[in-house]
């Protein structure tokens, strides 16, 4: 059970977060212009990859805020913190 | 004739306490102090069990928690019941049951003992491939396949028990508190270190706390005595928590760890009473130390496995600890010096030696000569090649290994013994490094795998981490502690030290005989009895992977995961595939490190606090009212309030009936209710429902329908406009959570420019709906200033009022189709409106009505229920609600997605009514419909999702999805069911009131 840092709160157990996938998947601002194979790229096409990934996670039993991590899935060593919208601080 | 097995006091035992426990029906004594273990052989019981496959005698063959024969069933019959108990770890207590397992009539005379002799149809692999074929039979197969397999029995009653969960923060584990783990403790604990120490045993110690020799000692005095001195210093620590009986289980990513403390295990059954069995124990540790020390191997040769054949440092403790001989003609089998130590104790306490087979061909070691000074024959450069004695070894066979170890040569010499030691070399306790995400590497000169890479602040020390000699352990330790926790000094760093072993070993993993392989049975994994002809066997037909080989023949795969044999089986394949060991890597150690009962993982989350349970506030009233519930997420709703005798059909038909034709009254304070507000709430609206909402006017309601992103129905709900900017959105009551989550994260990853602020206020209001033709007579009554008039308040709007000083808002909304209203009041006054709205409805008839009437009521208008007539593949499309979705808006979550080339499908499962032929057969929900049973296979083409006898309309109707059902109209399908047909015409799915005159009633 790792320990995350929350940008907002500080250290907490995993138990207080939720995953939400793969981070920096924008929305399209004009969906209806977007072919059935875009769209199905955005809608369905996500990484899951051995080693650095970059996720969404959400402070669900605290602050409730979304925040990035960089997390090697590979030993889940989490690399870094960041809030949304901000630039991931690695690449 | 009764022997004596008693020698001495040993260290652990109070022989001035006796106890008598019984074994399979026989009441026999120990002592205060015995493991079960302990106390049978000192009543010469080896036989305890029987093998899993082919039920061979089997006996204890070891004294910890590694063992994989002597598991036994305690308390059988009775509420306390608990299967697969290893005996090595059992403390024996007055009115101790236990009992073999697997094994029928009894363990001596056991009628799947008839599988021994079959072993040559029972190869690795055999049932999968004997009961393929034909595949219809699977069904015969496994009853008997069940029936013959299996450890010990579940119990039937429940747990008396009570567990529990804790939560530990300490800034040093240490786990074992052998040598390495004491001198750990203490050195964390003096340097300011919050520290715990657990183990797994009743006492301190290790086997360090036992080598009372002249061949091991620390600063002039014997080990034993040096490690007490220790012990006795570090129970006075403050820095330092001592928890013994206490095993980890698991070793987590982050230093997280769970560990079981077994509080009660050891005492009489009745002075179990009122306390906590086992605590499962959640330690977060800044740093972890393991000391978890190291497991002897036995060796692997033909018919290694007999009742009497135990490991050579396992007799040691026996003898050493317990003061216990576990035999009275004692031959040990060794490669290494570890047997001599064991010698040299046996020597001590006078009990007789045979002689002493070792692999090696010459050896130069102090313990071997003091052995040989007792006139102990040694058989050097020797192997056993066979055993026998049924239930009990009697005599052994051994042969002179060839040069290379593979062969065997010379003649064959006959050894008679009641008790066999073996020390094939010591195995390091790895489980819980590797678990953490520790790598290993192959250390070839011993011969074992040790820890390599650490993944997290940990530290593996002593014989876990390849010290197996007692210098080693005194000289490493200290270095590494000072690293490991940044410290100058420890208390360890001039120490001097006698320890006699000779590291010197003859590495054999499956020893040669004189049969051919075919013909042995030379046991590596004794608890699933999986042999070296196995492993082979496997590898013969192809299987490479050591993860493949060992599902293929189940080595490693029993309760005890293979602790003694798993080394065995890598070093067989090794030694076949002529591949590494080093290269062919690990199976992976899966936690638990020892079986934890479901109690202990559960804790107190049993019965009533199984789950978090939420009731509205007017809970009380419908319990007294006799409500049955029902379970809708977490909250306990009214489902039903039968009167007298009634069965839910006829409460429900009657409750239905009277919503129609005066009143009725549902507690609704269960939906989600969402307080939206800010500057941008009408536009965030628009984007999360697909209908439009800038124009709703104040004081008016709307009904929305929410997707997601792929074009399916997520949830659905009346939003009322209280103001400006201003709105309160209800959902489903099992999506509340989730939506709210939904929109959060919308708002805070996708709109972030909005102005738009969420509260959940689910729990602030209480709903009290009552509906039918006398309800605005009713609502009149409990809010008299309002003004009710159809034009002043039509169908979906709102009012605020006040009953009494109490502001509430009053919603004109219907999920029924009749007229309708909604109060919403501050939580803690909810069940005194519903009261008085009870009250101003006694001359209507005014009835509560539950979950179940709500269903009804609703089907017969052809209302959905999110996640009951849909499921992730509806689009509102597909549930014919094309109304709904806003063409002239640009953009809602989910838009784009319906109209991509498979939402767009004519031929999707579309929502349609259902009427059966003959009005009063009601439908079955979930039954499969289809068009043609003549054809095969026949073509299922939906389910039906909602079915009721309708009251009011004295008919049933039912809701189903069925694929093209949008231009099925009118059309006859069939429901097949097990004894009949039943014929359905497809309908539209608004049975009652297409015109709403009710509503606006």
């Amino acid at each position: 059970m790792f320990i995350i840092t929350c940008p907002f709160c500080g250290e907490r157990e995993q138990s207080e977060f939720k995953a939400g996938g793969e981070a920096h998947i924008v929305r399209p601002k004009q969906p209806t212009e977007l072919s059935d194979d875009e769209w199905a790229e955005y809608l369905f096409m996500r990484k899951n990859i051995k080693g650095i990934q970059f996720e969404r996670w959400n402070h669900t039993h605290g602050c409730r805020k979304w925040f990035n991590m960089v997390r090697d899935t590979s030993n889940d060593e989490i690399k870094a913190i960041y809030k949304m919208g901000e630039k991931p601080p690695i690449e | 004739m009764t022997k004596k097995l008693r020698v001495k006091t040993g260290k652990a035992i109070d022989e001035t306490y006796r106890i008598s426990f019984k074994f399979n029906g026989k009441t026999y004594y120990g002592f205060k102090g015995d493991t079960l273990s302990s106390a049978l052989l000192a009543n010469d019981v080896h036989l305890v069990g029987r093998s899993f496959k082919y039920h061979r005698p089997r006996g204890i063959m070891t004294a910890g928690s590694e063992e994989p024969n002597a598991i036994v069933q305690l308390h059988d019959n009775s509420s306390r019941s608990e299967p697969n108990v290893r005996a090595t770890e059992v403390e024996i207590y007055e009115g101790l049951d236990a009992s073999s397992q697997n094994c029928w009539p009894s363990v001596k005379f056991d009628v799947g003992g008839i599988n021994n002799f079959l072993s040559p149809l029972l190869p690795a692999g055999f049932y999968y491939k004997t009961f393929m074929w034909p595949a219809s039979f699977w069904e015969k197969y496994e009853y008997f396949i069940r029936k013959s397999a299996g450890l010990g029995k579940s119990p039937t009653e429940p747990d008396p028990d009570v567990y529990e969960h804790k939560y530990i923060h300490c800034d040093v584990l240490v786990i074992g508190s052998g040598i390495s783990g004491i001198m750990a403790a203490k050195t964390a604990a003096k340097n300011e270190f919050k520290t715990l120490l657990v183990d797994e045993k009743p006492n301190l110690g290790g086997s360090t706390i036992y080598q009372n020799s002249d061949y091991f000692k620390i600063n002039n005095q014997n080990s034993n005595s040096w490690l007490e001195k220790e012990i006795n210093e570090i129970k006075k620590l403050k820095n330092l928590e001592i928890k013994t009986r206490t095993s980890v289980a698991a070793y987590h990513g982050y230093n997280f760890l769970l560990a079981r403390e077994n509080l009660t295990d050891h005492l009489p059954v009745e002075q179990r009473k009122d306390k906590t069995r086992h605590k499962l124990l959640k330690i977060r540790a800044k740093k972890v130390i393991t000391a978890t020390g190291s497991i002897e191997r036995p060796m692997v040769f033909d018919n290694n496995d007999r009742p009497g054949i135990l490991l050579s440092s396992a007799i040691k403790r026996y003898a050493d600890f317990f003061g216990v001989a576990c035999g009275e003609k004692n031959v040990l089998f060794t490669n290494n010096d570890s047997a001599y130590e064991t010698a040299i104790s046996l020597i001590q306490k006078g009990i007789n030696i045979e002689a002493i087979i070792d692999n090696r061909e010459e050896v130069d070691s102090k313990l071997v000569y003091e052995v040989e000074k007792n006139n102990i024959k040694i058989f050097k450069g020797y192997t056993v090649t066979d055993t026998f004695g049924y239930k009990r070894i009697n005599r052994i066979s051994i042969k002179q290994l060839s040069k290379d170890g593979q062969k065997v040569v010379g003649p064959r010499i006959n050894l008679s013994c009641d008790c066999l030691g073996v020390s094939g070399g010591w195995t390091p306790a790895v489980h819980l490094f590797t678990q953490s995400g520790g790598k290993l590497k192959f250390k070839d000169e011993d011969q074992v795998f040790i820890p390599n890479t650490y993944p997290s602040d940990q530290l593996s020390i002593g014989s876990c981490n390849g010290d197996f000699t007692l210098d080693e352990i005194l000289k490493n330790t200290p270095k590494s502690l000072k690293e490991f926790l940044d410290i100058k000094n420890t208390e360890y760093e001039s120490l001097e030290i006698i320890s006699s072993t000779n590291k010197s070993k003859r590495n054999i993993w499956l020893l040669p005989s004189d049969k051919v392989i075919g013909k042995t049975k030379s046991f590596v994994d004794y608890q699933n009895d999986a042999t070296a002809k196995d492993i082979k066997l496997a590898l013969r037909e192809g299987f490479r992977s050591i993860e493949h080989v060992k599902r293929y023949t189940t080595t490693g795969m029993g309760t005890d995961q293979g602790k003694l044999g798993n080394m065995h089986a890598l070093g067989i394949i090794s030694e076949t595939a002529g591949v590494k060991m080093g290269e062919l890597g690990t199976t992976t150690f899966r936690p638990p490190y020892t079986p934890l009962t479901f109690g202990t993982i559960v804790g107190r989350n049993v019965g009533e606090y199984f789950d978090i349970f939420r009731k509205t506030p007017i809970h009380s009233w419908h319990e007294v009212n006799k409500a049955e519930f029902e379970n809708v997420g977490q909250w306990k709703r009214a489902w039903y309030y039968p009167k007298e005798n009634e069965n839910m059909h006829q409460a429900v038909q009657r409750e239905s009936k009277a919503a129609r034709e005066s009143a009725g009254i549902l507690d609704a304070s269960t939906l989600g209710k969402i307080d939206i507000q800010g500057t941008d709430a009408s536009e965030f609206l628009n984007r999360v429902y697909t209908n439009a909402w800038s124009k709703l006017a104040i004081g008016k309601c709307r009904y929305g329908l929410m997707l997601n992103e792929d074009g399916m129905v997520y949830d659905d709900g009346v939003t009322t406009r209280l103001d400006e900017n201003h709105y309160i959105m209800t959902t489903t009551t099992g999506g509340a959570a989730n939506v709210m989550s939904k929109l959060e994260d919308y708002l805070q990853t996708e709109w972030p420019e909005l102005d738009v602020y969420l509260t959940s206020v689910t729990d602030h209001f209480a709903t009290v709906s009552v509906c039918g033709p006398n309800s605005k007579k009713i609502v009149s009554e409990v809010i008299p200033d309002l003004d009710f008039s159809d034009e002043s308040f039509p169908h979906m709007s709102f009012k605020n009022a006040k009953i009494g000083k109490i502001n509430c808002r009053v919603m004109r909304i219907s999920f029924t189709g009749e007229h309708s209203y909604e109060i919403n009041i501050q939580a803690n006054y909810g069940k005194s409106v519903w009261e008085k709205c009870m009250d101003a409805g006694k001359d209507y008839n005014i009835t509560p009505y539950g979950t179940e009437t709500m269903h009804l009521l609703r089907a017969e208008k052809g209302f959905i229920i999110v996640g009951q007539d849909t499921d992730a593949t509806m689009t509102p499309i597909d549930l014919q609600m094309d109304w709904i979705v806003s063409k002239k808006k640009y953009d809602f979550i989910g838009k784009r997605s319906l109209y991509r080339s498979d939402t767009i499908r004519e031929d999707r499962k579309q929502l349609v009514g259902l009427l059966t032929d003959d009005p009063n057969e009601i439908l079955e929900e979930g039954a499969q419909i289809v068009a043609d049973v003549n054809k095969s296979p026949i073509e299922m083409l939906g389910h039906i999702t909602s079915s009721y006898y309708s009251p009011n309309l004295k008919k049933s109707i039912a809701l189903g999805v069925v694929k093209g059902g949008k231009n099925m109209m009118g059309q006859k399908l069939i429901i097949p069911m097990e004894k009949k047909n039943i014929n359905v015409t497809v309908a539209d799915p608004v049975f009652l009131d297409k015109e709403n005159k009710r509503l606006n009633a």
